[in-house]
């Protein structure tokens, strides 16, 4: 289960080019598609390079897990039964420090609702979803 | 969504429409707008309100039901609720088609057209499906094209009972979104971009009241529209600023409320126009998006990048600039992202950051700013066609209250977002 009270994510269910991520997240590692030809990460996954257009230069890469607060909002009134049972409930867009032009989302699990420290510096942790699955989750360093 | 895109034009570098004041639009209707269908009543239905809007169409342009031989539409009703168990009625209201959305086939069948030769049911929704319509009837597809666009609204919390809500697993592309309470639509992408907007130009939340007031006020000078009809009152800066929070900060107010309504066109030849009832309103260009952004949220940059290209595109097809907009009705349906639209086309010299400040000078249709004369969608109703029919209105000269006192040569109107959408440059001048 999540560490925010109340709250039932929706389980990822893995396809053929996201299966090795979400294996990744079960061993709480996180691993983009970096392309070896331009040396760029790709984050969801991609069937092919957004700058080469390639579709084998891809190898999956393990990344730090430091990242930033970019902006966030409050989820006060979700159409997403699992997020009703848990509002409010924060919503924020986490940059990636290896390279901020990729980014993620967070329910930031351990800061109050509305009490985002936007721009500060966030480290990644994992947590349960439905069905066991886990999934990468940003909590801000203390 | 539609699989052909070959029509598009979606690429700078494409040169001046080769239909450029070619195809013109001679007709327009509306059909009755409610809230909701109510399951009982069927001239009220999708299908029966279709109907409505085609036959004021058809009407408009001084035509008959044997001059039409072009049929588009398009799928996306939006008919978001389930509504189980459905009744089901006599034909022609007996399926889906008729109850939720009215296809081209439907429609045909319904209104007797005996001469058709081009169906299209599959259009993307209506910014786009302008664009394509022009474009179809410039291609000589058909000579006179009848276009509809219905929005369809059930029983029930909007999206609350749509399945992808309701699962417990997050599917496809879902799988990086849902767990996390992303929800499909352009309500969080674009309120991440509003919020990185005024992180970097140091605007906030509040900035869009008078926006939003003066949506409702053309609103209530639109006499169809759902606010018009239904709840015919202003609302003030301290509503606005007290709305029921959604996702905060975004309130109530900044949501166009959805509703049950049809709107269609008549787009023709422009030779064909020449004699009909109307001054007709000539396309002289099309242009669309259908970018995404590099990651999981699209970008303030990217959203910018995606305006910008998307003007310079509508520069180079119409032969038109910045200063040559008279008429201006970008989508509204939250209003988080229409100043990306105002700012990326430069309206009236809004420059990247100065949205808000715009917005709180003279934007009234008397004024000298007369921005989205319409009323948009979150002053009528999300309807979307009203970005259109107010600037057929404006340039025919028939917009009443909401008539501009500035000029009104040229329009330009589209929808939705800044990373997808289509927009139309019509004039009253062909050249
Ligand atoms: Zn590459």
């Amino acid at each position: 289960m999540s560490t925010i009270p109340g709250l039932q994510r929706p389980a990822p269910v893995p396809n053929e080019l996201t299966q090795p991520f979400w294996d990744a997240c079960n061993e709480r590692r996180l691993v983009l598609q970096n392309c070896t030809l331009c040396e760029r990460l790709h984050y969801p996954p991609a069937p092919r390079c957004n700058l080469c257009g390639s579709s084998d230069s891809f190898e999956w890469k393990e990344v730090q897990g430091k990242g930033h607060i970019d902006v966030y909002m409050v989820i006060r009134d979700s159409r997403i039964r699992g997020f009703r049972s848990a509002q409010p409930i924060n919503f924020a867009v986490i940059t990636l420090d290896e390279d901020p032009g990729i980014n993620f989302l967070s329910n930031l699990p351990g800061t109050p609702p509305g009490e985002v420290p936007v721009g500060a510096p966030v480290e990644l942790i994992f947590e349960e979803t439905s069905n066991g699955q886990l999934v990468h989750e940003w909590q801000v360093v203390n | 969504m539609v699989s052909d895109t070959g029509w598009m034009r979606n690429r700078e570098g494409m040169g001046v429409w080769e239909h450029r004041g070619k195809v013109a639009i001679v007709g327009w209707g509306q059909s009755h707008m409610d809230r909701r269908w109510d399951g009982v009543a069927l001239d009220r239905s999708c299908g029966g309100l279709t109907r409505e809007a085609c036959l004021k169409a058809i009407a408009d342009a001084g035509l008959s039901l044997d001059d039409i031989d072009g049929l588009i539409t398009s799928p996306e009703t939006r008919a978001e609720q389930t509504w189980a168990p459905r009744p089901y009625f006599d034909p022609p209201y007996d399926t889906e088609d008729g109850l939720t959305k009215a296809s081209a086939e439907w429609i045909q069948r319904e209104l007797g057209l005996k001469n058709v030769k081009y169906f299209n049911s599959d259009a993307p929704y209506i910014g786009p499906m302008m664009g394509l319509a022009a474009q179809a009837v410039g291609d000589g597809l058909c000579e006179t094209a009848l276009v509809w666009y219905p929005m369809v609204n059930l029983e029930g919390r909007y999206g609350h009972n749509n399945p992808q809500n309701n699962n417990q697993e997050a599917p496809g592309a879902t799988a990086f979104t849902l767990p996390w309470g992303y929800q499909n639509g352009a309500m969080f992408n674009n309120l991440v971009v509003f919020l990185q907007y005024c992180q970097k130009y140091g605007k906030s939340h509040d900035g869009l009241a008078p926006l939003c007031l003066n949506l409702r006020r053309n609103g209530l000078l639109t006499p169809w529209g759902y606010y018009a009809l239904h709840e015919p009152y202003q609302l003030t800066t301290e509503d606005y600023l007290n709305g029921r929070v959604i996702e905060e900060p975004l309130v109530i107010y900044d949501c166009d409320r959805p509703v049950n309504t049809c709107a269609a066109f008549i787009f023709t030849t422009a030779e064909r126009a020449k004699d009909l009832r109307q001054k007709p309103v000539y396309v002289l260009n099309h242009a669309q998006n259908n970018g995404r952004g590099r990651s999981t949220m699209a970008t303030l940059d990217e959203h910018q990048e995606a305006v910008a290209s998307l003007a310079r595109k509508m520069w180079e097809g119409s032969g038109l600039g910045p200063a040559d907009v008279d008429i201006f009705n970008p989508y509204d349906g939250y209003l988080t992202f229409t100043q990306q639209f105002l700012e990326g086309f430069q309206w009236h010299g809004v420059k990247w950051g100065e949205a808000h400040d715009f917005y709180a000078e003279d934007i009234r249709v008397e004024g000298p700013h007369p921005f989205l004369s319409s009323g948009g969608n979150n002053g009528t109703g999300r309807n979307r066609a009203v970005l259109f029919s107010d600037s057929i209105e404006q340039l025919r000269g028939t917009a009443g209250a909401r008539q501009v006192t500035v000029r009104a040569e040229t329009a330009l109107a589209g929808c939705n977002t800044p990373d997808s959408c289509g927009f139309l440059m019509m004039s009253k001048n062909p050249d």
